[in-house]
């Protein structure tokens, strides 16, 4: 490794380190301590930041009630009702009992995606531990409501009525799979869209060492950091409506 | 001995820095997943305790004041309308009665008038039936007059012929004439 960085540096002074900004580090004391479960990291910075952001859009945003909102009141109503008529729409009216789940999902993906936009920062959802968790929260949480909720017509939800009965066991199968599949894509969609984005952020940060590329290198950051953008919102919106969709298979596993 | 612990160290240093993922660093993932679920639950608590249901109560509270506002402007206008209906009212009426008045008072015009030029007429008529009268009167006396003046003055010239007279005959002759004349 060492030896590679050197030739790398030899060759034309360029370094690229586009996955050193997911590492997870020890926020007090030194580089390099171990992390045990509990250690306060970068990532429980990060995740904190956006625990304290939702509590300051959504509860001192609205502290003053006003039926005239102000502009943060405006924003946390805005978000409240995007969600909230995502959930009622998808779910119908009782998927709404979890509607404050689905908003605490979106709100921590949101938020973490747009924070790890701002320089030096450290984005948990790009960590497949974290999405995978989120993910498989969901899934675990689906399935189990599913069979609370419908008992074994949960099962249902495999076996396609409307098909010939011949295909129907092969149909299953089929389904079965990809209910299984649903929380690894799930959660790498969201994680790989943010890996992606930042280290190639990352890597024509490396080019810009080079005078002649440097021009070059801050118009592909630019663009890029725009398409991040909207990539963050647009996967915190993924992330909850895909949610939504398999809580509305739990709750009417007939299609 | 102690440089392959050092190498050792170092790798173990690099090892998360190194070429691999630090997301596919398994040693992190406790750590992430207990600070993961610390969040969602505080965020959970959170929404689920003050944020969601002051944030509905707010929208709720508002779509409340635009109804009852939207009603209380529908009433206010039902309001107006009917006050306008009234006032429409009260203007055909006015001006029926004032129609009616109008003819009334025309009507009682009328039959006063009617009633002084009966009157009036009434009174032309006496008036002309006795200035008639004393028309008549006056013709009759001058009619009479000139028969008298008629027979003093055919006695005064028969007698200045130097005959008496007969009185009968004389007014007969002048009767005869002023018939002839009348």
């Amino acid at each position: 490794m060492a030896t590679e960085t050197v030739a790398a540096e030899g060759e034309g002074g360029l370094e690229f380190h586009p996955f050193d900004q997911f590492e997870i580090k020890p926020l007090f004391g030194e580089i390099g301590d171990p992390v045990s479960w509990y250690t306060i990291t970068n990532a429980t910075f990060w995740m904190a930041l956006a625990a304290v952001c939702v509590v300051l859009l959504l509860v001192v945003g609205t502290r003053g009630r006003a039926v005239i909102p102000s502009r943060v009141q405006s924003a946390a109503e805005l978000v409240y009702g995007f969600v909230y008529k995502m959930v009622e729409d998808v779910t119908g009216k009782e998927g709404l009992k979890y509607f404050p789940w689905i908003m605490t999902l979106f709100l921590f993906i949101l938020f973490s995606n747009y924070l790890g936009l701002l320089p030096l920062a450290f984005t948990p959802t790009s960590h497949i531990a974290v999405t995978a968790v989120l993910a498989l929260g969901v899934f675990i949480g689906v399935t189990v409501l599913g069979f609370v909720k419908n008992g074994m017509a949960f099962l249902g939800l495999f076996w396609m009525k409307e098909a010939p009965l011949f295909l129907r066991p092969i149909i299953a199968i089929i389904e079965v799979i990809s209910y299984f599949v649903r929380p690894v894509s799930h959660s790498i969609r969201l994680a790989g869209n943010l890996v992606a984005g930042h280290a190639m952020i990352k890597v024509f940060a490396g080019f810009a060492a080079v005078a002649a590329l440097s021009p070059l290198s801050v118009v592909a950051i630019t663009a890029i950091y725009g398409l991040e953008v909207l990539v963050a919102g647009i996967q915190a919106y993924v992330f909850t409506i895909l949610t939504c969709i398999y809580l509305k298979d739990a709750l009417h596993p007939s299609h | 001995m102690a440089t392959e612990t050092i190498a050792a160290g170092e790798l173990a240093d690099h090892g998360a820095a190194g070429p691999g993922m630090p997301q596919l660093d398994v040693s992190s993932f406790p750590n992430q997943i207990f600070w993961l679920l610390v969040t969602l639950v505080v965020i959970y608590f959170v929404l689920s305790r003050f944020a969601l249901p002051r944030i509905g109560a707010v929208l709720a509270e508002r779509a409340g004041t635009i109804t009852n506002d939207i009603a209380a402007a529908e009433e206010l206008r039902h309001r107006a309308r009917e006050a306008e209906a009234a006032y429409d009212k009260a203007l055909a009426d006015a001006r029926a009665e004032a129609n009616k008045i109008v003819a009334d008072t025309k009507a009682q015009i009328q039959a006063d008038l009617d009633a002084e030029m009966e009157k009036a007429d009434a009174q032309i008529a006496e008036k002309t039936a006795e200035s008639q009268k004393a028309i008549d009167e006056i013709r009759e006396g001058a009619a009479r007059n000139v028969s008298e003046v008629a027979r003093d003055v055919a006695r005064e010239i028969v007698a200045a012929f130097g005959t008496e007279a007969d009185a009968k005959t004389v007014d007969s002759a002048v009767d005869a004439k002023l018939g002839e004349r009348a």
